[in-house]
């Protein structure tokens, strides 16, 4: 046997494998769909409370084509969005400040310690006192939600930059303003992404949570009007939907990720 | 203000900062007590100079340097660093680098000119002409983790060359080479200093590495760091790093200072385990 067609039967090899890994990958899902699919068609289990995966993928279609889910989809992201931004710009300052002043960090310090383990959704009565029944409220909750874990990833990562920069960059003449834009902020950079990514987790669940009640539009309300109405399969269709949008934005950000920080290695 | 490729200012007429320390003492303040790094700290380095500051491990020599800095400041005694005509009185060369990993090469070798204000266009200008002096215009888009570790210490040697300092402190920069690459750099930072004859403050753990590069190797004890002696090194310059380190007359000085050293890392060692 020669020396090169060992070689391609490796790589061949190699190739099976990553297939082989991308349908394992595949698996596990599909694997639940028909199960639960068969499972129901064989008459086990209740279809009226616990709809086929057919019956979801029907109303799924149905609700997309009278354009009511999409309605649904754009409010809750618009929500996401504002809300997110909103939250996580000044949480990324605010982190950054603690780590280069001192002051700052005594001030917020305490703050932070006492408002982070609220259960943000506690806050949605208040909220709608505060800011009504619109969308003014549900951003808020999503701005409060954000703010936490952002401002906490961004300070440990600002303080737990290497000594060395701090070193480099006194050595080198750098003012404050310098200091805070061109070393602490990308210093902490890979962090703050870490704190972003949960942020983005941690606003769906408080969005939808919120939107059961006093809305009349979102991915949550969705869901909880279709409880009312024992529509269980419009129930799924809103969970699905929201671990479909939690899927799609997290690949997104990930992108951005990895735009963004082009000298993190792989 | 003379820039960093013209030629001219490299010549003698502008010379180097002249460093004037007198009677320096620092202790840190540590969990139990007081911990005295240095001691009595007497030296002058004349403008132009390259000084070796040699010493075993813990004996407060990169503390020496970073007070050199301003990054650290004594407890007591006199430091006097005079660089008339110098816009940038220091700049340092740390051990690690210490380049920045989120900015290329070119960024990393303009960052104190960026930090000082220099028109963009002059500072592109200088930062390439430092990058060319060190062999490295082609890796400019780079990131360091993309750069060999000898890459990064050239880069880093542009940074501080291209501020057009007065004085280069310079904290073990090729402690972490391979051997190859380590007397690859200090021939390259020999030929640099030789052309700009800056003031050279370098620390060091290698006694050859002091002989080969400094015009005075300042010889530190073990913990509190004290100056055990100032050699005078009496090769004449330039220098062939290679025919030097293998001439009888470096071998004979390097275990003269070894043998004074010796004493200095055993005592190190004995208070380490005990």
């Amino acid at each position: 046997m020669s020396g090169v067609k060992g070689m391609s039967g490796k790589t061949s090899d190699k190739m099976s494998d990553k297939t082989r890994e991308r349908l394992l990958y595949l698996l596990s899902p599909i694997g639940l769909i028909a199960v639960w699919q068969i499972l129901l068609m064989l008459g086990i289990g209740d279809r009226r409370f616990i709809p086929a995966p057919s019956d979801i993928a029907q109303r799924f279609v149905r609700l997309l084509a009278s354009g009511e889910l999409e309605w649904h989809v754009a409010v809750t992201l618009y929500r996401v969005l504002v809300g997110y931004v909103i939250g996580a710009v000044p949480a990324v300052a605010v982190g950054l400040l603690m780590a280069m002043f001192k002051p700052v960090r005594i001030f917020f310090d305490p703050l932070i310690a006492a408002l982070f383990p609220i259960p943000k959704i506690a806050l949605m009565p208040l909220l709608l006192l505060a800011f009504g029944l619109g969308d003014a409220s549900k951003i808020a909750l999503v701005a409060i939600a954000v703010f936490f874990p952002v401002v906490v990833n961004t300070y440990v990562g600002a303080a737990n930059i290497d000594k060395i920069y701090w070193d480099v960059a006194r050595n080198y003449g750098a003012s404050p303003t310098v200091m805070f834009s061109r070393v602490v902020f990308f210093g902490a950079l890979p962090t703050i992404f870490a704190g972003l990514r949960i942020a983005l987790a941690v606003s769906f669940i408080v969005l939808v949570a919120s939107e059961f009640v006093a809305t009349k539009s979102g991915i949550g309300y969705l869901i909880w009007n279709s409880w009312e109405l024992l529509q269980v399969d419009v129930m799924f269709v809103g969970i699905v939907t929201i671990g479909v949008l939690g899927l799609i934005t997290s690949v997104l950000f990930a992108e951005i990720e990895r735009k963004t920080i082009p000298w993190k290695t792989e | 203000m003379p820039t960093l490729h013209d030629k001219s200012s490299f010549t003698v007429v502008r010379r180097g900062a002249a460093v004037e320390i007198a009677r320096l003492r620092k202790e840190y303040r540590s969990g139990q007590g007081c911990i005295l790094a240095l001691d009595d700290i007497s030296l002058k380095v004349s403008p132009g100079e390259f000084v070796c500051i040699v010493g075993p491990s813990g004996c407060g020599k990169s503390t020496l340097l970073r007070i050199l800095a301003g990054l650290d400041t004594q407890s007591s005694g006199a430091m006097r660093v005079e660089a008339p005509g110098w816009a940038v009185v220091n700049a340092m060369v740390f051990q690690e680098s210490g380049l920045f990993p989120w900015m290329s090469v070119e960024a990393n070798v303009g960052f104190g000119l960026m930090t000082r204000g220099v028109p963009h266009a002059q500072a592109k200008e200088r930062v390439q002409a430092a990058l060319a002096l060190v062999g490295l215009t082609r890796f400019r888009a780079h990131y360091p983790h993309q750069l060999s570790g000898g890459m990064r210490q050239r880069c880093a040697i542009a940074r501080a060359f291209v501020t057009d300092p007065g004085m280069l402190l310079m904290d073990e920069p090729f402690a972490a080479l391979d051997a190859q690459n380590r007397t690859l750099l200090q021939a390259e930072l020999l030929r640099i200093w030789e052309d700009t004859r800056k003031t050279v403050v370098y620390v060091t753990h290698s006694i050859e590495e002091a002989l080969l590069l400094g015009d005075r190797t300042v010889l530190m004890t073990a913990q509190p760091g004290r100056i055990k002696k100032i050699i005078d090194v009496p090769f004449a310059r330039p220098r062939d790093l290679l025919t030097l380190s293998a001439s009888g007359e470096f071998g004979a000085l390097k275990l003269e200072i070894w043998r004074l050293l010796e004493d200095e890392v055993n005592r190190a060692r004995a208070e380490a385990q005990a």
